[in-house]
């Protein structure tokens, strides 16, 4: 036959590797399984290494956010609020909400292009958690979250943004959009997995936030509306979060404004995170 | 006791449809623990799917299995802790490194980090992944992405291990080793259920072979029994000299029956499937001084074994002209 040459070719590399494959083959106890949390944070930990691997996917993340923050400042501070700074004051917090919120399509995006792979049938193949390898991107996004927060800040600071409430309130006007993002980032999960594409969720996501941010208090106060926007704007959950991150940044905050932030967060997430974890089992 | 049944996979009746179509229309599996059983089928025959349903990523319509005792629906967990899968894509992450996949597989399969970390360089090392075990996967050639692929199958040592086309797109000498891989898996015990399109492939590593072809099992046994099912072998013989042909064939039907004289003038051919008397036959015409350049007694190929199985007109139609050449 024709493999016999080709065969006994490379019969001497053969030999070792099967040794070597022999001994590692009988090697190995079946540890315990892991722990939820333990898995969990293994998927967190492969979402890291992506980022590392690929470092050009945080372009997205921090360079949108600074063009946001200039744009915004320079063409409409003068026009809304008189002046380019008092804009910055105002602008800042809705800003940090935006760029947060826009980042959490990409969870769906990551999951959409993960589900098209077969990677995904050796995850479903394990005896892990169920939801772990959705928790664990997810949690692992929150990365992204907190990087395109913190340019925002950052440029802000440079342009001349001080928060009244000091390093303490930005750091907690901070956390709560992250959380706030955590939970939205479970109804894209949900798109990534009805959707598709990668390119359909994309594109969905953004039509669904751009009226979701834009219809808010992000960029000018709700009473300049007409009655029935300023109805739509005030009842918009983006608004809410808008609002008590401005309180957390300028020392108003009430901790109703918070609690009704976390409890949509929570909502969010109990209403997206196992409907995503059943479509994701579901999947064939 | 459960685990203590001597069958790897017992499947029955399973089937699932996706819309109209019945991918999978009632199969019946039984495969031995320790065995290498090959399902061979053609793209689309309803493999994949089956395998999917033993390997608990897709819910059965109907029917049921158990795998290695335990229920792929009541019992998913159990069977997964038994077994690990091989997809036909590639079932391992292209953006990130190869010492980094099997880590993750490690950490999930619950290694501690310093293990996981070791078991990976110990598999780099036997798979000859060495030089690429730090590039990312999205990388790798086909041939090193599928080894990649088996051996995050066996970080740790399944029971069961699922292969759905190993080695479908790999050039020849890729494929000898994947082949060469699945055999010391084999030796060392595991269980090998194995997707093929290939015949050769079943042939080769296979002790036996379900073949399967919209939806449905059509035949099985071992590669021997299918092929004897399907028919006889035939003994070939070529001559020196074209000329001395009516002679051998004289010569020949002293002891074979039904010997044909084939279109390459300097050949012949008779149904013969016992080796001994082939031998004979050949041992004849050396006595009566006829020159013989080539002869081989061939089993059908698998190959024709799954064309007169899945029963096309053409393959009617050439069984017809063996039947007239016979009578």
């Amino acid at each position: 036959m024709s493999e016999a040459p080709a065969g006994q070719a490379t019969a001497p590399g053969q030999a070792a590797d099967e040794a070597a494959l022999r001994a590692a083959l009988a090697s190995t106890a079946r540890p315990p399984r892991p722990s939820a949390l333990s898995a969990t944070l293994t998927f967190g930990w492969r979402g890291m290494l992506k980022i590392k691997h690929v470092p050009e996917q945080l372009i997205d993340a921090t360079m949108t956010p600074v063009l946001f923050t200039i744009m915004f400042t320079f063409m409409f501070g003068g026009a809304i609020a008189g002046s380019t700074q008092e804009y910055l004051q105002f602008l800042l917090p809705g800003i940090l909400v935006m760029s947060v919120l826009f980042t959490t399509v990409y969870s769906g995006v990551a999951l959409s292009t993960d589900a098209s792979k077969g990677v995904v049938d050796r995850f479903r193949s394990l005896p892990i958690w169920r939801p772990a390898p959705l928790v664990g991107a997810v949690l692992g996004d929150t990365v992204r979250y907190l990087c395109a927060g913190t340019v925002v800040v950052v440029v802000g600071v440079i342009l001349g943004y001080r928060p009244e409430a000091g390093v303490g309130g930005v750091v907690a006007a901070m956390l709560l959009v992250v959380a706030f993002a955590f939970g939205l980032a479970w109804a894209f999960t949900t798109v990534g997995l009805v959707f598709r594409t990668p390119s359909a969720v994309m594109n969905g996501g953004f039509m669904a936030l751009f009226p979701l941010t834009f219809l808010s208090n992000a960029f000018v106060e709700p009473e300049t509306l007409p009655g029935w926007l300023e109805a739509i704007v005030n009842a918009n959950p983006v608004s809410h979060l808008v609002t008590a991150a401005r309180g957390l940044m300028d020392g108003t905050s009430s901790a109703g404004d918070v609690m009704l932030v976390l409890a949509t967060a929570i909502v969010l997430t109990l209403v997206f995170a196992p409907l995503t974890s059943h479509l994701y089992r579901r999947r064939s | 006791m459960p685990s203590q049944t001597t069958l790897a996979i017992e499947a029955t009746g399973l089937a699932k449809s996706f819309g109209e179509t019945r991918a999978v229309d009632g199969v019946d599996l039984a495969v031995r623990r320790g065995a290498v059983y090959g399902v061979l089928g053609p793209n689309g025959a309803g493999k994949t799917t089956t395998i999917r349903m033993l390997a608990t990523l897709l819910r059965p319509d109907g029917g049921s299995a158990r795998v290695l005792g335990h229920d792929i629906v009541e019992d998913a967990d159990a069977v997964r802790e038994a077994i690990s899968l091989t997809g036909q894509l590639a079932s391992v992450d292209e953006d990130l490194t190869g010492r980094e996949n099997l880590i993750l597989i490690g950490r999930l399969l619950g290694l501690r980090r310093p293990a996981a970390k070791a078991r990976a360089d110990e598999l780099i090392g036997a798979f000859g992944l060495d030089e690429a075990s730090g590039r990312l996967v999205k990388h790798y050639s086909g041939g090193m992405r599928r080894r990649l692929d088996i051996a995050a199958s066996i970080v740790v040592t399944p029971e069961l291990m699922f292969l759905d086309e190993p080695t479908t797109g790999l050039d020849p000498r890729s494929r000898n080793q994947v082949w060469d891989i699945v055999r010391t898996l084999a030796a060392g015990g595991t269980t090998i259920l194995l997707c093929t399109q290939y015949l050769d492939e079943a042939d080769q590593l296979a002790e036996g072979i379900a073949v399967i072809d919209h939806g449905r099992v059509i035949a099985e046994g071992t590669p021997g029994q299918l092929k004897a099912s399907v028919g006889l072998g035939a003994l070939h013989v070529r001559l020196l000299d074209p000329a001395r042909r009516p002679e051998a064939q004289a010569v020949l039907e002293r002891g074979l029956e039904a010997v044909h004289l084939e279109p390459d003038p300097a050949a012949l051919s008779a149904p013969c499937s016992d080796a001994g008397r082939a031998a004979e036959a050949i041992a004849e015409l050396t006595r009566a001084g006829i020159g013989v350049a080539d002869f081989a007694l061939g089993q059908p190929s698998l190959d024709e074994v799954f064309l007169a199985l899945t029963g096309h007109p053409a393959e009617q139609a050439s069984a017809d002209d063996t039947a007239g050449g016979a009578s």
